[in-house]
């Protein structure tokens, strides 16, 4: 009589007289485990964001209007950016999945190669997170919210969006923005908007040719509404502050919760990406020093290469939910 | 592990019909043709039902060729991907229902003019 213990000498319990189960090993098997119960909680979040986005199907940002920034460049170019990091991150599972094969004819020299770009192509992805998150923080127009929440911003007399700074009144500031130097030392402030509300409302004024526009979309159109001058001035008489850029208190492209579910999605998935490149360097530096060469197979980067293409099939989910759609 | 014939060959194809792929949504993406862009079908618009079948051809293609599904035994594949498909579009679906229907609530509640 044997008893089934997980860590016997001979092998333990998935040893079974050497019979896999699905003809798969343990660790392999318990990662795609793994990486089910990953993606039902990527599928959490992505739903509720789902339900957010169809709660205020007539409010939400539209996200060319958004992430319209490519490094280096000034200008209007949505989608760019993004879909090289889509390249980036795709290109990353081909090299993966291409160390994998080698890995399968022992050819440690070419295993090296590709999981070494592997991890390369994982940095860049995450400057180029790093890069995006920035962008969006730091914010491109600035927008004027009310005291109900709402989120008003201004274009010209194209429909293009202007920045708060080229209409803004040039009226004198009596604030300055609290630091160390000039105040309490123990207390801070977070930067101030570049202009001031008093400054945007009599620029407005002056301004004959910028128009306001509301998060409301026109459900027809599927383009956001600008007011009449009339309207604009009736919700300006509400205007509570000036917003730049977003966080996670506010936004200054509309609805605060695309703010939130942008930074918690790409942000958890961002950490995954993290989490995949340390792993992998770990199996890289197993792979240099010869340990699967040792072992007679290398079924480890398999592993890792699972985890990593699950990373790259998340952000697939992503760039669809939060840029395409 | 068995030595298997080398599928570079194979990656490499998944690969240039995944860019092709991505390429398309991007392009459709950008220029959101209005004939697709300002339809209604489902739910929502055609292009972006266009955008969802094409994620999951993508997804598909990830999980086949990239994760070896296609090369694992078919119970075990089944066990991988049925539960998966059922719990997310049996989530989907009720969220997503619940979303719009709030959604119809509220916005009877919110002044623009």
């Amino acid at each position: 009589m044997e008893a089934i213990v997980a860590d016997s000498p001979k092998g333990g319990a998935w040893s079974g007289g050497g019979s896999q189960p699905f003809g798969s090993s343990y660790g392999k098997m318990m990662m795609w485990f793994f990486i089910m119960s990953d993606a039902l909680t990527f599928s959490g979040f992505l739903g509720a964001y789902g339900l957010m986005r169809f709660k205020f199907l007539d409010t939400w940002p539209i996200a060319d209007q958004v992430f319209t920034h490519i490094p280096f460049v000034h200008g209007d170019y949505p989608m760019y950016y993004v879909a090289f990091m889509t390249f980036i991150l795709i290109f990353s599972s081909v090299t993966m999945v291409l160390a994998v094969d080698a890995g399968k004819h022992m050819q440690q020299g070419k295993v090296i190669i590709y999981m070494g770009l592997t991890i390369i192509g994982g940095f860049i992805f995450l400057g180029s997170q790093a890069w995006e998150w920035k962008t969006f923080i730091t914010g491109s127009y600035g927008a004027v919210q009310l005291n109900d929440g709402k989120i008003v911003q201004f274009v010209n007399n194209e429909g293009k969006p202007v920045t708060l700074e080229s209409f803004a009144a040039a009226i004198p500031v009596e604030r300055t923005q609290h630091k160390k130097e000039n105040g309490l030392w123990f207390v801070s402030e977070p930067t101030l908007p570049p202009v001031t509300l008093q400054q945007v409302k009599e620029g407005f004024a002056n301004n004959p040719d910028i128009a306001m526009r509301t998060e409301l979309i026109n459900l027809e159109t599927k383009q956001k509404t600008i007011l009449s001058r009339e309207q604009a001035d009736k919700y300006l008489e509400n205007a509570t502050r000036v917003v730049k850029g977003a966080n996670l208190t506010e936004n200054e492209y509309g609805k605060t919760l695309f703010a939130d579910f942008f930074f918690f999605i790409t942000g958890f998935h961002g950490f995954h990406v993290f989490s995949g490149i340390l792993i992998n360097i770990i199996i890289f530096f197993n792979v240099i020093i010869g340990t699967y060469q040792k072992r007679g197979h290398y079924e480890m980067v398999e592993k890792v290469g699972l985890y990593w293409h699950f990373v790259d099939l998340v952000w697939v989910f992503v760039f669809t939910f939060f840029y395409l759609i | 592990m068995s030595h298997a014939s080398s599928h570079t060959g194979l990656i490499w194809k998944v690969f240039g019909f995944l860019s092709v792929v991505t390429i398309v949504e991007v392009f459709l993406g950008i220029v959101k043709p209005e004939s697709l862009h300002l339809t209604h079908f489902l739910g929502t618009s055609l292009l972006n039902w266009i955008f969802l079948i094409l994620t999951l051809v993508k997804a598909y293609g990830i999980a086949w060729y990239f994760m070896h599904l296609k090369d694992e035994k078919t119970w075990f594949r089944r066990a991988i991907v049925w539960p998966v498909v059922f719990l997310i579009g049996y989530l989907a679906f009720f969220v997503l229902y619940e979303g719009d229907a709030i959604g119809i609530i509220v916005r009877d509640w919110m002044r623009w003019s």
